[in-house]
Formats: C-alpha cells, sequence, structure tokens
C-alpha cells in the first residue's frame, strides 16, 4: 500500500542524509520525498512517499522516529488528506497549431503557461499526481523537452495539525 | 573564563565524571592531546590501535554501566574506530567517540587524514554531531552523553574539527539538557501491564526469555523476584548472561543456535512467552515460522522498533525494562493474581525431563583437551566470579555454555556484530574498571591474533588480565560449519605459522603457559590465577575437531537441533 509519510524534523545538516540512509540501510522503498523549512526555520517539514506491508510501514515509522532529529510524524495515509504536487513541463510549440493546442491542454488542466520562446512553452501545473500523469499523457502530440516534477507534499484535512 | 575547544573538552570530560578516556593522537586531535596533557582528572589509555580503543572503551560500558569514552583522530584514526563503534551499536553500548576532524575551512577538500566521519558512522551510531563552532561545543557534548547512556544506549560520535578546538569561549558545565527531538519512554502502559499480568495467570506452560535489556537496564535484581514470583523456567540470550543467575534451578541455559535442549525445547512448547529487554534475534529464533508456535508473547522493550519487527507480539510493553518488570511484580501482588500451580508442576516434569539429557555433556577421556573441559575448569578455579571477556566463535559459545554466570555485566562478548578482536581490548577496559577484579579473556588463536598488539597496552598499564587461548589450529566456528554443511571442504579455516604465544607473550613483558595435556589444565590455570599482578597468557592446545553441541542448523526451527 501507499502511504504518505509526514515528518517534522529538526533543521540540522545531515538530517535528510540520516532518512535517506535509514530507507537505503533497511531496504524500504521511497517513492518521493520532498524537504523544506517550515514558518520556525528551526524546523523542516518532509513528506515521504512509500510503499510497503502494513508491517513494514510499522517499521519505517518506528524506525524514522528513533532518528534523534525527528520531532514528531503523521501517516497522512491513515486519515482524510490532501496531497499536491507541482510539475513544470517544458514542451516544443513553434507551429501555431501545436501553440493553440498546449495551450488548450494547460487551461482544461488549468496550468499556467510561465515562460514563453518562440519555439517552446512551459508549464507549470499542480494536482495530484494522477492529474500530472493524465496532463503528460494528453500532451502526446507536443514533444516534451524537460519535466520537473516537485514530489509529493501532503497535509492533514481538519483542524488538527502536525506541529511542535 | 575563556578556554580553547580542546580545554572545554577536557573540562567537560572531568565534569561529566569520565576516569578513562581511550585513544590515540594524530594531528587532527594534537590541541586535545595538549590539554589532557595539563590536567589530571581524566586519564588517558593509550591503546595500540584505534579498534581497541573503541573495544577497552566499551569493555568498560559494560561492566560498569557507563558510557566509555573514546578519542582519535581524523581519517584513520576515525576508520579505524568503524568497526568498535558498529559493535558497540548492535549490543546497544553506551559510548561517547570523540573523532578529531581536519579544519572547517578544509573539510570537503579532501585534505590529508581526511574522511567524511559523520557520514561513514551514520548508519551504525544512535546519534553524531559535527561541531562547527566552539560555542556550541560543551552543549554537544551534554547531549551525546544523554543521547548514548538513556533510552536504548548506543554510541555517539562527535567529529571535532581542528579550529574548533584552538578557538576559545565561555564555558559552563551544562547540568540539564532537553531535547524537543528525543524522549525515551521510561514507564510502561499501565494497560498493556495488567493485560500482561492477566496471560500469566492464564498460563500452563509459561517461559521467560530474557536479554541485554535486564543487563543494560540494572534490571536483574526485578526480573529475580517477578521469575520467582511466576515460577516459570528463565532462559537467557547470550547477551543476557548472568541477567539471571545460571545458579538458580528455574534457569534453563541459554537458547538459540548453540543454546541447551531444554531452552529450546521448552521454547517450542511453551504457551506464554515473556520476553524482557530482548529483540528476536536471527540466531535467538532459528525459523521464525517455526519459533514458540503455541505462544502468547509479551514482549518488553524499551525500543518500539524492536517490537514485532521479527516476531508479532500479543501484548506489546514499551518502557525501561526495570520499570516494567517491577509494575508487573507490583500488579501481581496488589491483585493477588495466582498462577496456575498444577499446571505449572506439569509443565517442571517435562522441562526436568529434557534437563536429563544433560545435552552439555562433553567426553572427558583421551589425551586431548577438550574446550569444554577448560572452560569448566576456568570456572572452578575462578570460583565463577570472574568478569570474563570474549572473543568471537567456537570458545566464545562455550564460553557462553559452561561458565555459569551468576551476576549480570560479568560476562562481556561481542554478541550481535560477531567482532573478532573485541576480547583482549575489552577485558583492558574492565580491568581498568574493576583493578580488583579477576579478569579472563576466553580467546582462540585466530580472534587473539586480531587485537594482538594489545599485549603492550596491558604492558604499559599493568592489566593483569588472564588470557585463555583455546588453541585448536583451526578457525573452529568456520570448520565446524565448514565439516557440517561443506563436505568437510576446510576452505582457508586452518592457520598455519602460528606464533609461539609463551614467546610472543614474554616478549611483551608478560607471562606465557602452554598447556598440553588435560592434567595440566587446572594446575596451570591456578598458577595463572595466583598470579595476581600479572598478565599470563595460557595458550590451551584443544582438541582440533571438536564442535560446539547443541546446534540448530541454519532454516531449522529450535526443537530440531543436533545434539552430538
Amino acid at each position: 500500500m501507499r502511504h504518505i509519510i509526514s515528518i517534522l524534523m529538526e533543521n540540522e545538516a545531515g538530517a535528510l542524509s540520516r532518512v535517506a540512509g535509514l530507507f537505503s540501510a533497511r531496504g524500504y522503498n521511497i517513492e518521493s520525498l520532498t524537504v523544506a523549512p517550515t514558518e520556525d526555520n528551526t524546523l523542516s517539514r518532509m513528506t515521504l512517499v512509500t510503499r510497503g506491508s502494513d508491517d513494514i510501514v510499522e517499521q519505517i515509522t518506528k524506525q524514522l522516529n528513533k532518528l534523534i532529529d525527528v520531532v514528531k510524524l503523521v501517516d497522512l495515509t491513515e486519515g482524510p488528506h490532501i496531497e499536491r504536487e507541482m510539475m513544470m513541463i517544458k514542451v516544443k510549440a513553434s507551429t501555431i497549431e501545436s501553440r493553440t493546442e498546449v495551450m488548450r491542454l494547460a487551461e482544461i488542466f488549468r496550468g499556467r503557461i510561465i515562460d514563453v520562446t518562440p519555439s517552446s512553452f512551459t508549464i507549470e501545473l499542480t494536482g495530484k499526481g494522477d492529474k500530472l500523469d493524465a496532463f503528460i499523457d494528453a500532451l502526446d502530440k507536443a514533444p516534451i523537452l524537460e519535466t520537473v516534477r516537485s514530489g509529493v507534499s501532503g497535509i492533514s484535512r481538519g483542524a488538527k495539525s502536525l506541529h511542535v | 573564563m575563556k578556554l580553547t575547544g580542546a580545554e572545554i573538552l577536557t573540562h567537560y570530560l572531568a565534569d561529566e565524571g569520565v576516569e578513562f578516556l581511550f585513544g590515540y593522537p594524530g594531528g587532527a586531535v594534537l590541541h586535545i592531546y595538549d590539554a589532557l596533557y595539563r590536567q589530571d582528572k581524566v586519564k588517558h589509555v593509550l591503546v595500540r590501535h584505534e579498534q581497541a580503543a573503541t573495544h577497552a572503551a566499551d569493555g568498560y560500558a559494560r561492566s560498569t554501566g557507563k558510557p566509555g569514552v573514546v578519542l582519535v583522530t581524523s581519517g584513520p584514526g576515525a576508520t579505524n574506530a568503524v568497526t568498535g563503534i558498529a559493535t558497540a551499536y548492535m549490543d546497544s553500548i553506551p559510548m561517547v567517540v570523540i573523532t578529531g576532524q581536519v579544519p572547517t575551512h578544509l573539510i570537503g577538500n579532501d585534505a590529508f587524514q581526511e574522511v567524511d566521519s559523520v557520514g561513514i558512522t551514520r548508519p551504525c551510531v544512535k546519534h553524531n554531531f559535527l561541531v562547527k563552532d566552539v560555542n556550541d561545543l560543551a552543549l554537544t557534548l551534554k547531549k551525546a552523553f544523554y543521547v548514548a547512556s538513556t533510552g536504548r544506549p548506543g554510541p555517539v560520535v562527535v567529529d571535532i574539527p581542528k579550529d574548533v578546538t584552538a578557538a576559545t569561549a565561555d564555558y559552563v558545565y551544562p547540568k540539564q539538557i532537553e531535547m524537543r527531538s528525543y524522549n525515551p519512554v521510561v514507564k510502561g502502559h499501565g494497560g498493556q501491564i495488567k493485560k500482561a499480568v492477566k496471560l500469566i495467570a492464564q498460563a500452563k506452560r509459561p517461559m521467560f526469555y530474557t536479554g541485554g535489556g535486564v543487563v543494560l537496564d540494572n534490571a536483574s535484581k526485578a526480573l529475580i523476584q517477578l521469575a520467582h514470583a511466576v515460577g516459570a523456567p528463565v532462559t537467557n540470550t547470550s547477551m543476557g548472561l548472568g541477567g539471571f543467575p545460571a545458579s538458580d534451578n528455574q534457569y534453563v541455559g541459554m537458547l538459540g543456535m548453540h543454546g541447551t535442549y531444554e531452552a529450546n525445547m521448552a521454547i517450542s512448547n511453551c504457551d506464554l512467552m515473556i520476553a524482557i529487554g530482548a529483540r528476536f534475534d536471527d540466531r535467538v529464533t532459528g525459523n521464525i515460522e517455526k519459533f514458540a508456535p503455541h505462544a502468547k508473547i509479551i514482549h518488553v522493550d524499551i525500543d518500539p522498533s524492536s517490537i514485532s519487527k521479527n516476531v508479532k507480539v500479543d501484548v506489546p510493553i514499551v518502557g525501561g525494562v526495570n520499570n516494567v518488570v517491577k509494575a508487573m511484580l507490583k500488579q501481581i501482588k496488589e491483585t493477588g493474581v495466582k498462577v496456575n500451580k498444577p499446571a505449572l508442576k506439569e509443565w517442571w516434569k517435562q522441562i526436568d525431563q529434557w534437563r536429563a539429557l544433560e545435552c552439555l555433556k562433553y567426553k572427558t577421556d583421551g589425551d586431548k583437551i577438550k574446550p569444554q573441559f577448560a572452560l569448566d575448569t576456568l570456572y572452578k578455579v575462578t570460583k565463577g566470579d570472574a568478569f570474563v571477556t570474549s572473543d568471537v566463535g567456537q570458545h566464545q559459545m562455550w564460553a557462553a555454555q559452561y561458565y555459569r554466570f551468576d551476576k549480570p555485566r560479568r560476562w562481556i562478548n561481542s554478541g550481535g556484530l560477531g567482532t573478532m578482536g573485541f576480547g583482549l581490548p575489552a577485558a583492558m577496559g574492565v580491568q581498568l574498571a574493576h583493578p580488583k577484579a579477576t579478569v579472563a579473556c576466553v580467546t582462540g588463536e585466530g580472534s587473539i591474533q586480531m587485537n594482538i598488539q594489545e599485549l603492550s597496552t596491558c604492558m604499559q598499564y599493568h592489566l593483569p588480565i588472564k588470557i585463555v587461548c583455546l588453541n585448536n589450529g583451526f578457525l573452529g566456528m568456520v570448520r565446524q560449519w565448514q565439516e557440517f554443511f561443506y563436505d568437510r571442504r576446510y576452505s582457508s579455516s586452518y592457520m598455519e605459522s602460528l606464533p609461539d604465544f609463551v614467546k610472543l607473550a614474554e616478549s611483551y613483558g608478560h607471562v606465557g603457559i602452554q598447556v598440553h595435556k588435560p592434567e595440566d589444565v587446572e594446575a596451570a590455570m591456578q598458577d595463572a590465577f595466583k598470579m595476581k599482578d600479572r598478565l599470563v597468557f595460557l595458550d590451551i592446545l584443544t582438541d582440533p575437531e571438536e564442535n560446539v553441541y547443541p546446534m540448530v542448523p541454519t532454516g531449522a526451527g529450535l526443537d530440531e537441533m543436533i545434539l552430538i
């Protein structure tokens, strides 16, 4: 099963490598991982997407909790939650026909064109992973020059929150 | 008052109550060595190889319960220490290792004697720190000692660049420490303890399976009381030996791959397992599918990640072992819970039948010295009251089987990592911590050569360790596996060109005695242990092809052991 683990950790040098090292040492999967400081810059918030049986995910959360730098964590998939991923995608668009098509698709997917050249568009798109996948599939006529995805960020629904 | 980083370190260690610092100097730690020279509170012990420094600190920690402290230089100093750090990590031993580092401005420059010590040690430490600012040094050291010695203990590395040891800052000993990200659980959950006691009352064939956690948390006394209140058999893991006295009638010996018949059979047939401070290691469980198949399991451990890692348990209790065991005992007394005495009587009848097999019996006729006999004799000569360190291999298992430990912290061995070369340096740490005590290092001719250079350290610090080397000319455990599973193809398990250990010991200024005949073993040991102020190397030539029995082959259940 796919799990989204949200981790609040000390914003210390090496904290990220402790998490990454734990996953490689114990043979766990990382599907995606994002990390950035929070409003309190002594803390970082990491969102980690992994797959595994219930037993493995239980071990993953226990092992993560054992890391000294980890302050708190929550498995977002245990309750209602929102997940988002951001993608920037650069496509070739040099003919009028292709430019119109890309703009139309971007509009349908509520993407924004954030950079334009005579031969290319760069589109920014936010949503769940499957929406981003669907956009890529829909683009099949316009050759993709470059794709960059942020990995999943997540937050729980409702008033409860992950904080110190 | 402004102090240099090096002085802050030495002041801090003194304020922390550190008696011994096991180390080896080098470029990156010269300021620290200079500060050590100018003080007399912390005694520095100069080893001959950094690995030995970590094992000596480890032996000190295991025998006292206090964290062992190590100081090594950058680069090779740090990498040589890694084996000892990993050894301590696997066995949850409190240790603080200070590694020198190249100056901050050179970090990442491939400078002379530079390695990424924090990166290299990350997977085998409980935590590690790189100190980049002298103002953070004292607090970082405090955190290191706090993390190393609380919760599930473990080694912590503090990497200090050379310029930080030269820079100055105000020093105040930080008395208190709080870390928002680290709050180990101490007390067990009351509801879980009640559930556990209920299961104990219902059990017909209960069994205690106790490990290193009992020793680490000084829970031996409480465990004895609980075991007596319940009346169930007790088995110890290798790490737990001495946590429950071997001479107690409820003790059924060690369990696992080389456990006793009665312990392994009891595990395989019990209906309730009370696992305390043990982690269901593969050498203990054998085939996990066949492990304690009829039992409900209560598991007490301070580390939540140890619970339900290998074996699903019915009642997990996270907490300090000593606290939880005491709480269980209190719960039994307060609620007047009665154990099922008639069922227990039947259970003991069965166990006594298994015991009657006398699985640890060995042949004593013939002119070869049986290693088991040598260890029985060691037990007799030291009256069972020595600190016994061991290396790794057959001699380790025989020591675990035949030296019947009655007290915790007396059996010092590398259980988890299985580090050859551990025994002699560990014995140094034990002997320094207990100068008057009898310390025996049980080893083999293979293991002892992995840190033989420490005979020099032993001379420098007058450590009267007794080395009991069971010399069979083979890497015995490797040979045993090759005999059983590789059709006796003894690939690289025979050691040629062994040194003359007697002369070797003498060349370092110690006493060496070689023993060839069974009838000479006791007298030689008596002589050796009478020399209270000398290190004696007993080179005991044992039966080369003796095997460790019982043995549970890989993949088999505990009740499928080879008995002889």
